[in-house]
């Protein structure tokens, strides 16, 4: 789960990572308000979206003064915000966060992320911060410092000054830099992150460590133990119909292409999304209904593949092994009575109770074009459309 | 021949009186696999379909002999319970749990490095032997006993499409193991991949991965250095787009890492027959062997 960096600076602030002062608003008036109470100009004013590169799309901007605050607000709440990490599309700017300005001496890296391969949270860091932090790593990887945490050890005091001294922070600023690190490291543990990132991290003029930056990612899987966490999803940042998808423990992710896609299994799905491409079409997105989706599941997989206007063909594609084939057949046939299928379906299915899935879609008089194979599926979709 | 599991085999299974416990233990015991004990703390002394149910691991393997467990318990106990069959002597711990949170199985990971035994999974079908022992939830009925193809994958479903292409083409399999989705799991395609190759009847190797991670491209480099048998790869999601999560955790292109494209290069580099569309895998599994 993504959150905003105003809420990863709130979670910053819990944990006694340093951050500027700073709140987020939603119109005008809130944000010149929040402004004149940081205590003097310039401030910055930037965009609230879940992507990255905020900057260089014109979403972040200094603020001379009040009035300026309020201009800057009017330019960039409600526009379409474009990053490389929205896509062309953009993302519409529904909410800024206010925050002080700093006097930057230096601007680091600095990030936690679970390393798969050894199985540790590995600390990330490098002088070269501020920039795209994957160029420096492929250009000059020799510039990022890697600590692999043992995740049941913790972080030690060596560690601490690998990275500081890596770093090398000045003196002055020595011991706030590691009680910060150690602090994010229990931020990080304590709240499932998935990634913690701060680009830049800054070291003021007057040597206090800052995060201007803050982005937190949050182990979905995690949330059962992270009640208080929940509040934080953002619906707005999300599409809807996968939002709708999720209602029903679909994992559904919306693409551009105009053949929709239902499919039982992650690996499956993305191999089917695969095989429309090469047959020539393209796929309208990636439908998991899972191993154990019921006859309910697959009805709204199926509704909501049809709410999108851009699909102008369906693929369904059942492996039956814990989901039965003859359980999937009622699913498609009680979604085709409520919706309604006036584009065309076609249904390859194989495995558990196939022969009993078959014989439902034969008897339900709906009109769906069966394939013997997956090559047939796809040859057969991609001619549909 | 195969690797890890065989007629010997003497199967425990941890949430055995759940509904998908239950389901999946008839299924197993339906194939032919030896299930001696079930586990569901506080229903010690009853029964499921005559299989005795005790209330700790450590209770079942010193009644029973278990040597492999089968994990069905909801996510937020998986770890514990990956971790009760280790600490209890278990030598092969196959977990269909999907969801463990990451964190869980870092450590996880670090406790399993003391202890002497295979984890496969989270979040995976499990392996079978075909013909002899089935641990996992794949449907049985696809599979054909006596080989020549070892069959190793990161997915669920889409290894029982290759599996099913791989009958169809009259070729057997030895064994196969998914080793599940997760980030962070227990064995490794490497850790398969060698066992295939130290087994005389593993005679061919179908490799299945799908994007993220570079789990895929380490295994390439290995077949390339130590695999003498030829293998066929196929890779998912070389259509996905960046920054997307496909479903399991650890199907997601971050930044230019974990592309579909990078694993496909790095295979044909390695030597690998690779096939590029799903549907053609039986075919080129049935020439190259």
């Amino acid at each position: 789960m993504k959150v905003h960096e105003y809420q990863a600076k709130e979670i910053f602030r819990k944990y006694g990572v340093p951050v500027p002062e700073g709140k987020v608003a939603f119109s005008r008036d809130e944000a010149q308000g929040i402004a004149d109470g940081l205590g003097g100009y310039p401030v910055v004013v930037k965009a609230q979206i879940h992507a990255g590169g905020r900057g260089k799309g014109g979403g972040v901007k200094l603020a001379a003064s009040n009035d300026e605050v309020g201009t800057l607000t009017d330019e960039i709440l409600g526009m379409n915000l474009v990053t490389h990490q929205t896509g062309p599309e953009g993302k519409e700017v529904k909410k800024i966060l206010v925050e002080a300005g700093q006097k930057i001496a230096s601007e680091l890296y600095l990030s936690l992320l679970v390393d798969r391969e050894s199985a540790c949270i590995v600390i990330m860091a490098s002088r070269e911060g501020g920039m795209d932090i994957e160029a420096v790593a492929s250009k000059t990887p020799e510039k990022i410092i890697k600590v692999y945490v043992d995740p049941l050890c913790g972080i030690q005091g060596y560690q601490l000054r690998d990275v500081a001294f890596g770093l090398d922070i000045p003196s002055k600023a020595m011991k706030q830099f590691s009680a910060m690190l150690k602090q994010l490291y229990t931020l990080f543990v304590e709240n499932d992150c998935s990634l913690v990132e701060i680009n830049p991290l800054i070291i003021t003029e007057d040597d206090q460590v800052l995060a201007l930056d803050a982005k937190v990612d949050i182990d979905s899987n995690a949330m059962f133990r992270h009640k208080d966490l929940l509040s934080l999803r953002d619906l707005d940042e999300e599409d809807p119909q996968e939002v709708e998808a999720s209602k029903f423990n679909l994992n559904y992710i919306n693409l551009d292409g105009n053949v929709g896609n239902i499919v039982n299994g992650a690996g499956l799905a993305m191999a089917t999304m695969d095989i429309i491409k090469n047959a020539g079409a393209e796929p309208a997105n990636f439908m998991d209904v899972g191993g154990g989706a019921t006859a309910e599941m697959v009805e709204n997989a199926l509704r909501i593949i049809l709410m999108d206007q851009k699909v102008k063909a369906v693929l369904i594609n059942i492996f039956g092994g814990i989901l039965r084939c003859d359980v999937f057949a009622e699913g498609v046939v009680q979604a085709a009575k409520k919706t309604g299928i006036n584009i065309p379906v076609v249904v390859r299915m194989e495995g558990t109770n196939v022969e009993e899935g078959k014989r439902i879609l034969a008897e339900s008089g709906l009109n769906l074009t069966s394939a013997v194979d997956l090559k047939d599926a796809a040859a057969k979709v991609a001619a549909a459309v | 021949m195969s690797i890890f599991v065989n007629k010997e085999t003497k199967l425990l299974v941890q949430g055995i009186t759940g509904r998908e416990g239950q389901f999946h233990t008839r299924q197993c015991v339906e194939y032919g696999t030896n299930v001696v004990a079930g586990v569901t703390p506080g229903k010690g002394g009853q029964d499921m379909d005559g299989i005795p149910v005790f209330n700790t691991v450590r209770n079942a393997v010193e009644a029973t002999g278990a040597n492999a467990s089968l994990i069905f318990v909801p996510p937020p106990f998986g770890a514990d319970a990956i971790m009760e069959a280790a600490d209890a002597g278990v030598d092969m711990i196959v977990a269909i749990t999907e969801g463990i949170p990451v964190m869980d199985m870092l450590k996880v990971k670090h406790f399993l490095a003391t202890k002497k035994c295979r984890l496969i999974g989270p979040n995976c079908p499990g392996i079978i032997t075909p013909g002899e022992c089935k641990i996992g939830i794949m449907p049985g009925k696809i599979h054909m006993a006596g080989g020549p193809v070892g069959v190793v994958s990161r997915s669920g479903t889409l290894t029982y499409e290759v599996v099913d292409q791989l009958t169809k083409q009259g070729l057997g399999q030895t064994t196969c193991i998914g080793i599940g989705g997760d980030p962070v799991n227990g064995t490794n395609f490497i850790d398969v991949l060698e066992a295939f190759e130290k087994d005389p009847d593993t005679r061919g190797i179908v490799m299945v991965g799908e994007i993220g991670g570079n789990a895929e491209e380490k295994a390439a480099e290995y077949i390339k250095a130590h695999v003498t048998k030829p293998v066929v790869g196929f890779i998912a999601g070389l259509t996905a787009p960046p920054g997307r999560r496909m479903g399991h955790a650890g199907a997601i292109i971050s930044g230019s890492s974990g592309t579909g494209q990078a694993k496909v290069e790095a295979m044909k580099a390695n030597g690998i027959h690779v096939c590029e569309n799903l549907g053609e895998i039986g075919e080129i599994s049935k020439k190259v062997f």
